[in-house]
């Protein structure tokens, strides 16, 4: 028997001409809507215990809407949610506390919103109070909480009970790390214990790390159900495919996000990097003498183009950048088909560290009247100190340094 | 529904309880406010209004009648007007609960009727200090101040119920029925007595259904006397029937009320 089992579920929002209609509906009279908004339907899966589901899904794709219903604050309007066991949610930390009244009181009156009577939360009292750490804080009036206090207290009620189905929102972050870490472990015990985990998240690695099975939600229906790993691939490929724009966001290996943008009459096709022997390299010493080879296409008839580059040290400051328009190499008149290599040769002045690359391929000084193409992070290089003496700092600017004894 | 309500009942219980220590929390004469205050009224009316009516009031001898006769309709007044204000942005107010959390919602007016009652028999106990103040006499009629209560709580809660779920997709319902209550207040025999009403539109009065109980009230109360029956059958009718359609309203509504909360 599965512990939860959604069938055919349907949410919409509907609007009457006159509000008045929506009311002569209760009593049974004919009255149509004059609008149905489906946010929801024929949403179709079930649960088995200790499953730990994420439920994946862009902006206004249906995933609080569904989770409403599952928590029982919304009614489906069509459909049904058959749930085995107790549901918790922690979504809204701290609903409903009262400031005036103690946290020991609004422990008390939240686990009986909870359902539960006042024996049963007797009984998980001392739990509660223990695991909130908040020490006397507890029975003081909670107006004089922080908000990581009251965010402790209100996690301590929401899991005094371990619940069959436990909600969890992506923006699980209970005050301090230590706190975080605690709730966290809580979580993953309940999950142990085997109850079934349903988690909303944006992020890719909390789903993989914490789930075995994942949703993916698109427009107010099921569009994906297996393994994390599969319908995470399906939801980045569906982010790709709308971004018909010319702006275009891809990771990199190291985690960094490259953005490029631009109306794409010229683009770099390559840019490599030679160290001082002429090898194609990642790692340059300081103070070597190093080749950027900058190869560029064009695509269509432009009247001028001109090569903008920057190198960005790791946090994006610009260490030194320059465009052909300043060196007086403005290419008049490039026609579509026709690749140009720029060849600048510099040296690896830098300080030790992590270095990137941008390039802008524009038609004058700035890329504001036109811009072919914009690229950030287009090559990332490192600069490592082999042979000079040691220095702070992103630049090398060694100086000579004379020391004389000058006593009397 | 009413099982989901005997599930919560401790709920409905430390709800109420909170709602007084939470309103009085850090006031130096924290509960009393809540009986000063409708005194304070009391005081007022019977200061502004006392030598012009005060001839008025018929077969009774005491000289602080009129102060007695205000007590009474207000004691019956103020329940309901509690009652209907209350539960009219009830479900408005809550909406942030009511969206994020499940619990039975008919704990909500439960809620409201369970501490407004409380108010009222507070208040009560401090007009019965004051009637022995004022050396009126107590009677064993005073027991059918408990049925009559239970005809209010119906009456204001039936009421409160449907204009409060009207309220949350007709908002301008919860701007007009204070305006309503207060008309209402002063067309029905609370600060005056109905023998100032010409004769000819006394019949009219029938038509208000707080009339019979404040009527009853002042019997009660100022008079030592048991009220008419049959006007109390009547209205208890009413009563009853609009508590029901009330109910029946919540059942329906309750789902789709979230949806635009």
């Amino acid at each position: 028997m599965s512990l939860l089992k959604v069938e055919n579920l349907g949410k919409a929002f509907r609007s009457y001409r006159s509000e008045w209609l929506r009311f002569a509906r209760w009593f049974g009279l004919p009255a149509k809507p004059s609008e149905e908004h489906w946010v929801l339907r024929h949403i179709n899966f079930s649960i088995e215990p200790g499953e730990a589901i994420g439920i994946i899904g862009q902006n206004g794709a249906g995933k609080s809407t569904l989770l409403k219903m599952i928590t029982g604050t919304l009614q489906p309007t069509e459909g049904q949610v058959h749930i085995n066991g107790r549901i918790a949610a922690i979504l809204e930390l701290g609903m409903g506390f009262n400031p005036e009244l103690t946290g020991r009181q609004n422990v008390f009156h939240s686990a009986g919103l909870m359902g539960f009577n006042p024996q049963q939360i007797q009984d998980a009292m001392t739990d509660i109070e223990a695991f909130a750490e908040i020490g006397d804080y507890f029975d003081q009036p909670v107006r004089a909480y922080s908000s990581g206090m009251q965010m402790r207290v209100a996690f301590a009620v929401a899991t005094a009970y371990r619940p069959e189905i436990l909600i969890v929102d992506e923006a699980l972050s209970v005050g301090d790390t230590y706190f975080q870490h605690k709730s966290f472990s809580r979580i993953r015990e309940f999950q142990e214990q085997g109850t079934t985990l349903l988690i909303v998240s944006h992020d890719r690695t909390a789903i993989q790390s914490l789930c075995n099975r994942a949703i993916l939600l698109e427009n107010g229906a099921v569009i994906k159900d297996g393994s994390p790993e599969e319908v995470l691939d399906f939801y980045n490929a569906i982010i790709a495919e709308k971004e018909n724009s010319t702006v275009e966001v891809k990771k990199l290996e190291n985690g960094k996000v490259q953005t490029s943008s631009g109306t794409g009459e010229a683009k770099v096709e390559e840019i490599i990097l030679y160290n001082s022997k002429g090898e194609v390299a990642d790692f340059i010493a300081v103070g070597e003498q190093i080749e950027l080879h900058i190869t560029v296409k064009i695509h269509q008839n432009i009247e001028t183009l001109v090569l903008g580059y920057g190198i960005k040290d790791r946090l994006g400051q610009v260490m030194y950048g320059t465009n052909t328009w300043h060196t007086k190499q403005v290419i008049e008149k490039p026609t579509a088909g026709n690749k140009y290599r720029f060849v600048l040769t510099f040296p690896a002045n830098f300080g030790a560290g992590s270095y990137s690359i941008q390039t802008a391929l524009v038609d004058q000084n700035s890329h504001l009247s036109a811009n072919y193409e914009w690229r950030d992070l287009a090559l990332v290089f490192n600069v490592i100190n082999i042979d000079k003496a040691q220095f702070a700092g992103c630049l090398w600017n060694e100086p000579k340094i004379a020391v004389e004894e000058i006593t009397k | 529904m009413l099982r989901s309500l005997w599930q919560y009942r401790h709920f409905v219980l430390s709800s109420i309880r909170n709602e007084l220590t939470s309103r009085f929390a850090s006031s130096k004469l924290g509960g009393l406010w809540m009986i000063i205050n409708p005194l304070a009224q009391v005081a007022i009316y019977a200061l502004i209004l006392s030598n012009i009516l005060s001839t008025k009031l018929p077969g009774i001898d005491n000289k602080y009648a009129y102060a007695i006769y205000l007590m009474a309709g207000l004691l019956a007044w103020n329940l309901f007007s509690e009652i209907t204000s209350r539960c009219l942005t009830l479900f408005v107010e809550q909406g942030n609960l009511m969206k994020k959390m499940s619990f039975p919602r008919i704990a909500l007016p439960a809620i409201v009727a369970g501490s407004s009652i409380l108010n009222n028999i507070l208040l009560f106990i401090a007009m019965l200090g004051i009637f022995a103040l004022l050396g009126h006499q107590f009677s064993a009629a005073m027991l059918w101040l408990i049925p009559l209560t239970l005809v209010v709580l119906m009456l204001a809660l039936g009421l409160g119920l449907i204009l409060g779920i009207m309220n949350v997709f007709v908002r301008d319902i919860g701007q007009g029925f204070p305006i309503i209550l207060q008309v209402w207040f002063w067309f029905t025999p609370i600060v005056y007595p109905e023998s100032i009403i010409p004769e000819s539109y006394r019949g009219l009065l029938m038509l208000n259904p707080m009339y019979p109980i404040t009527s009853a009230y002042h019997k009660i109360l100022v008079y030592n006397q048991s009220p008419d029956l049959a006007p109390i059958v009547v209205i208890s009718a009413v009563a009853l029937a609009l508590m029901l359609v009330g109910l029946f309203l919540f059942r329906r509504a309750s789902a789709e009320m979230v949806d635009v909360l």
